[in-house]
């Protein structure tokens, strides 16, 4: 069969949809947007009407691969790292119901944050809530998990969480396919018990779950995806962590490596291949491209027994990715001599695109809160936390999906005046709703400005739950009529948007602004193709 | 064979239609290849890279090693200097001299071809220029595609192949005006190599 040239990304969601699944759930998040963007162009998926929509955010997402799971049918839940945080309710008790058709729980992590306000390792998360773990180290692997994941989700009766990083979602190579299965029919769980977790129903079920664990060991043991490879030299032993592996291979690419190399891709981790290593070798080398996960446990808390090198000990650094000439490094390989990046070359960071809505609206309420001091306004996850840079340096905040409501609120609680919130019309939808019925409750003294763009944009202009809806969910949570105001952020309306600013300050109460205009990116893309 | 190539430019220049066409080549004629890109954030006007990795035989890493790549091909000339701590000794920096100024400190001209000439393998083209003279306005990847393929272990005649087959949809007026765009580029390096 010709190869496909794909992502790590849609390698995966190509393996997905091969092995029958019938749901898509995710929310965009970069590097995890590429599988549900893959599914919703694939002929496949159309023909056999997979679902395939956005969800409003990572834990609708789960919950809802969750039912489909319960029906019987697989599915694939997609969310970036700090998404699984959000999700995090539904994926821990996922552990405890278990699943019934197989079910992915797909994340993608950011080490080194090249998009991300945090660099967190999901694999935590899946040792957190007892489920097991994949985590493919090449495009190839990332398409024949998808495969092996589901039919091993359906075999232990347990989602399974497949981690990504950067590096593997956004780089391609060329894929062989397999032969397409059938999606699952609706069959309802055998137990009628499964899905309740009633604390006496719990307490079995996590039994049963604690009980599994030595199996899902085994299973480590054998899995295709984690090899032993011995060599002679036992002066050192290396384990190395779903994508490190290449990093480590990358540094003997014309030589044999002579220390045993344990590769890693399936968790939990392979106990009896751990403890060959280390009885036959001096000392480890731990190699993961995330935090020590794996590094922490071997070495235990007081660090007595084996020497183990990896981020703990300064073989490796702390945090960010992994790269060739990092673990070329810890393998005692000479550095290359490396040209240097002339001082000439400036940081160029990126900045909001020309002709871009956010920029009128920072312009307005900059101006309208010129009378007061700086340090008023909260903001949250989207492109317009651009304007946290010059020239607009108009937002004082950036912490998690939401919080830039909350944080105004909990800030005109404490007496801050003015106090505002600018959060992006889908993560308005995703994580902003409950926060301003928190606000409305309370008849906190806040200005809300929901700057609806009509897509989610960072992440390439994905539809957003928000779209058309905004003011009659501010109304339906109980904002008055009269202060949700829409306006049209363009520099021929700046005076009429100062205007609105102003007044809403001045309310002592909940107030809503809603700069309504277009991504820019997206429009030209409609253009775009409307002219092809 | 090995080609280890960064390609470098500025969010939203379209460095991965360069990418796309020499990864075409590559596969159909039965290479290994792998193309770490940068989606997200930077893409709004920032610094984006391509590490594309091209061999006859499997290949590990999905990053480029520092001071090993072959190529670094910039459409930006300050954005070519970005990346100088991965190219080897003996690698070819070819970029355009054209700058895409989007920053307020972008640094003096002069001071930036200084420090690309002083690489010992550099190209420095203005695509740009060249496009438009060539009623292609569009087709500055193209040129630069062209200069690079110079030295690249590719038959021309393959990366023209994957051209035709990349813009084939797009009719062909566009195929003709990237090919002659992607000549013209050639025809500069194999008069301007040192």
């Amino acid at each position: 069969m010709k190869k496909l040239l794909l992502l790590g990304d849609e390698a995966f969601a190509q393996g997905a949809l091969d092995a029958g699944i019938s749901g898509a759930y995710g929310y965009p998040g970069t590097p995890s947007t590429e599988i549900i963007e893959y599914i919703q162009k694939n002929p496949l998926a159309v023909e056999r009407n997979i679902h395939r929509e956005w969800s409003t955010n990572e834990k609708t997402a789960v919950e809802s691969a969750l039912g489909m799971s319960y029906a019987g049918k697989r599915s694939i839940v997609t969310m970036k790292h700090v998404g699984l945080n959000v999700a995090a309710d539904a994926f821990v008790n996922s552990a405890f119901t278990g699943a019934n058709g197989g079910i992915l729980v797909t994340v993608a992590d950011d080490p080194s944050m090249h998009s991300s306000q945090n660099e967190q390792d999901s694999r935590f998360f899946a040792k957190f809530a007892l489920i097991p773990a994949l985590e493919p180290s090449n495009q190839q692997e990332a398409y024949e998990m998808a495969h092996y994941g589901l039919d091993f989700s359906e075999k232990y009766n347990l989602p399974v969480l497949v981690r990504f990083v950067t590096r593997l979602s956004h780089s391609r190579a060329g894929i062989e396919r397999r032969e397409v299965t059938d999606e699952n029919t609706l069959k309802l769980p055998e137990d009628k018990a499964q899905f309740v977790l009633l604390p006496a129903i719990s307490r079995r079920k996590y039994k049963g779950l604690l009980a599994k664990q030595d199996d899902l060991e085994k299973e480590s043991e054998n899995s295709p995806f984690n090899k032993y490879i011995d060599a002679k030299d036992k002066s050192m032993g290396i384990i190395a962590c779903g994508l490190a592996y290449n990093y480590l291979m990358e540094n003997y690419q014309d030589k044999e490596c002579p220390y045993p190399i344990l590769k890693i891709s399936q968790y939990p981790l392979p106990r009896k291949m751990i403890e060959k290593i280390s009885t036959e070798c001096d000392t480890l080398l731990v190699l993961e491209d995330g935090a020590p996960v794996v590094e922490e446990m071997l070495k235990g808390y007081l660090a007595c027994g084996l020497k183990i090198k990896g981020r703990l000990d300064g073989s490796l650094p702390r945090d960010g990715e992994l790269n060739p000439n990092i673990v070329a490094k810890a393998l005692g390989f000479k550095e290359n001599e490396l040209l240097n990046i002339p001082e000439v070359v400036t940081p160029r960071p990126p900045a909001l695109c020309v002709g871009c809505p956010h920029i009128d609206s920072y312009k307005a309420l900059n101006e309208a809160l010129s009378t007061y001091e700086k340090g008023h306004v909260f903001s949250d996850i989207g492109c317009y936390t651009l304007g946290f840079l010059p020239p607009y340096q108009a937002i004082n905040s950036c912490v998690d999906m939401g919080a830039s409501i909350t944080m105004a609120k909990g800030a005109a609680d404490a007496g801050l005046y003015p106090s505002v919130a600018v959060i992006g019309d889908s993560t308005f939808t995703h994580s902003g709703m409950t926060g301003l019925l928190d606000c409305v409750l309370d008849k906190a003294n806040v200005v809300i400005v929901i700057l609806d763009n009509y897509v989610a944009a960072m992440t390439g202009g994905q539809d957003s739950s928000a779209f058309g809806r905004i003011e009659q969910i501010c109304l339906g949570l109980g904002v008055a009529r009269e202060h949700i105001r829409s306006v049209v952020p363009l520099p021929k309306n700046h005076e009429e948007m100062v205007k609105v600013f102003r007044e809403e300050l001045a309310y002592n109460g909940v107030s809503v602004i809603v700069p309504k205009r277009e991504c820019v990116q997206t429009l030209a893309k409609k253009n775009r193709s409307g002219r092809a | 064979m090995k080609l280890d190539i960064i390609l470098a430019g500025v969010g939203g220049q379209g460095i991965l239609s360069i990418a796309a066409i020499i990864g075409t080549a590559a596969l159909k004629n039965g290479y290994y290849l792998k193309q770490a890109e940068v989606h997200g954030m930077s893409q709004r006007g920032g610094d984006v890279q391509s590490h594309l990795r091209i061999s006859d035989k499997p290949i590990h890493s999905d990053l480029i090693p520092m001071g090993e790549c072959d190529m670094i091909l910039s459409v930006e000339p300050m954005e070519s200097l970005r990346y100088l701590p991965y190219l080897s000794p003996r690698g070819w920096l070819v970029t355009n001299s054209k700058p895409f100024v989007n920053i307020p400190n972008y640094p003096e001209m002069d001071s930036v071809i200084d420090e690309i000439k002083k690489i010992r393998n550099n190209i420095n083209i203005n695509a740009d220029d060249i496009a438009k003279e060539l009623g292609a306005a569009r087709s500055m990847n193209m040129v630069m595609l062209g200069a690079a393929s110079a030295f690249m272990d590719i038959k021309v005649d393959e990366l023209r192949t994957a051209i035709r087959d990349i813009f084939e949809r797009k009719g062909d007026k566009v195929v003709d005006s990237n090919l002659k765009a992607f000549d013209a580029g050639l025809d500069f390096s194999n008069k301007n190599r040192a």
